[in-house]
């Protein structure tokens, strides 16, 4: 008999997060064997060149601010002010995201500045209280490549 | 060959909040403008084609027709968001391009929820702000930042387009809001996404538009070639593959599809075209549209919204009804009101806003979900 998983353990708060091992959780996204695009979704078929090979990938952790804005006001309940980042992942993908430890004066962001992935408690919590693991970006010391 | 297509009515509502009503109501007397605008009654009208999208699933077509009357026509109900408008009009016109009818109803209706667009029920967990930001003004921000990223625009040029949008409204009796906003005012204003301010988020209003089609036949025989407008082009595309259009919606590329087919079908060109209505849903976008619609060079955007180009008595008057910005943004009207806009300004009675001399005019809305995005254009003759 196998044993019941506790209803506590951490979830994926969006599908696209694999936490297959706790300790070092990615996002897997699905490249197209024929024209190399990525895509977070699950697709029957690649949107760009319309073949059939597409295969999980992992993407890396690095990438760069392609687009941004600055979040003053949301629907109710959200805090604000925060950053919401586009970013261009290194090696595929492109990922929005909560950019944290930048501050949130415009001028202190800069497009294409390297940031990087962060993975952890996303301080919300399902019905039977299973933390949801999330991500967001900080910016990177550092070039990426 | 198909024959022209004539649009020999048209109407709106004076855009506003009208919590008493209920949504086949508004639509109904909007049907009932655009009805007599042409002369006709409802039992002249072939098929009936209804934009809506907050009762999307509730008949909300064949609810008009029980306040106008229950014909038994062919009720087709749209919903494609802030472009469901322009996608009822076309349905309508590719109705009698097809020769299976001769005249034909469309009406786009929304009564809104206040607050932000974009939220939805959120199950959970809350994904807004932990995975950056999905509401309307944040994406549209993103369309202003992209700009501001390719050519350097500044957060005073997008706040210039709410000031000019605002003037022209003053000019419009039919706009929601009619105060002028001057440019230190826009850009004090709240701050709701960098860089759009509250000055420069549309308006959040109620409201229904309606236009009646008619074959060139149909036309002549009724004897309202006077007062028609033909329809040069009309295009409607989805958002083909592009670079991150599956994170970040892009509605540059789907408008540049949906103009160049609307142009080709016109067999015209951005020269051509003497005044624009098109999808200023936030200051940011109407910049962008600029471009996208050809009505200037790659990259000089900024230069014609400071150089005036864009407002009335310009090269190229955009959106000099008062646009989503001032008039007010009913989602499933929009695409209909902007017609009567340009119908109004074809036909010389569009007073102290006229565009003198107006023979062409284009229209333009963008839709879009938390993915997916669609543009219509038309592009308008006076008959």
């Amino acid at each position: 008999m196998t044993a019941v998983q506790d209803p506590r353990t951490p979830k994926a708060a969006v599908s696209h997060i694999c936490l297959s091992r706790l300790d070092d959780p990615y996002i897997e996204g699905h490249r197209c064997g024929g024209c190399g695009e990525v895509f977070l979704e699950v697709h029957a078929r690649c949107a760009r060149c319309f073949g059939d090979d597409l295969t999980p990938a992992r993407l890396g952790d690095t990438g760069r601010l392609y687009n941004f804005t600055i979040v003053h006001r949301s629907f109710p309940g959200v805090v604000t002010p925060f950053v919401s980042a586009i970013v261009d992942m290194d090696g595929g993908g492109v990922v929005r995201g909560t950019l944290k430890g930048a501050g949130v004066d415009p001028a202190a962001l800069a497009f294409d500045m390297p940031v990087r992935l962060v993975f952890g408690d996303s301080g919300q919590k399902d019905e039977q209280g299973a933390p949801y693991i999330a991500y967001h970006f900080v910016p990177s010391q550092g070039p990426t490549s | 060959m198909s024959q022209d297509v004539f649009i020999i009515g048209a109407d709106m509502l004076k855009f506003g909040r009208f919590p008493d009503r209920t949504v086949p109501d508004l639509g109904a007397e909007a049907a009932l403008l655009a009805l007599r605008d042409a002369g006709l009654g409802i039992g002249d009208i072939d098929a009936f084609y209804c934009g809506n999208l907050v009762e999307a699933m509730e008949m909300v077509g064949q609810r008009i027709l029980h306040h106008i009357g229950q014909t038994g026509i062919p009720v087709v109900n749209v919903a494609n968001a802030c472009a469901t408008g322009a996608t009822a009009l076309r349905e309508g016109l590719m109705a009698i391009k097809s020769g299976m009818h001769d005249v034909v109803l469309c009406v786009g209706v929304e009564k809104l929820p206040r607050g932000l667009m974009g939220g939805g029920a959120q199950p959970s967990p809350q994904l807004e702000g932990l995975f950056g930001s999905t509401s309307m003004p944040s994406v549209f921000a993103q369309v202003g930042q992209e700009y501001a990223r390719n050519h350097g625009a500044t957060f005073e040029q997008f706040a210039k387009v709410s000031v000019k949008n605002h003037h022209h409204s003053t000019m419009n009796p039919k706009a929601m809001y009619r105060i002028e906003t001057p440019l230190e005012m826009v850009m004090q204003a709240e701050m709701i996404s960098w860089p759009n301010t509250k000055l420069m988020c549309s308006v959040n209003v109620d409201g229904a538009a309606a236009a009646v089609l008619a074959s060139e036949k149909t036309t002549r025989r009724l004897g309202l070639m006077g007062q028609a407008v033909r329809i040069r082009g009309s295009a409607l595309a989805s958002d083909p593959w592009s670079p991150r259009n599956q994170t970040m919606p892009d509605f540059n590329t789907v408008t540049r599809l949906a103009a160049a087919r609307a142009y080709e079908m016109a067999g015209l060109g951005p020269d051509d075209i003497d005044l624009v209505e098109l999808h200023d849903c936030f200051a940011t976008a109407e910049l962008v549209h600029y471009e996208n619609l050809s009505l200037c060079g790659e990259g000089e955007a900024g230069r014609m919204i400071d150089e005036g180009e864009a407002a009335l008595g310009g090269r190229i008057p955009v959106n000099v009804s008062g646009g989503l910005l001032s008039k007010g943004h009913p989602l499933s009207a929009t695409g209909i009101a902007n017609v009567y806009e340009v119908v109004t300004h074809l036909r010389g009675q569009a007073g102290a806003r006229q565009v003198e001399g107006a023979r062409i005019g284009l229209t333009h809305v963008v839709g879009a979900g938390h993915a997916g995005a669609a543009a219509g254009v038309h592009i308008l003759e006076k008959a």
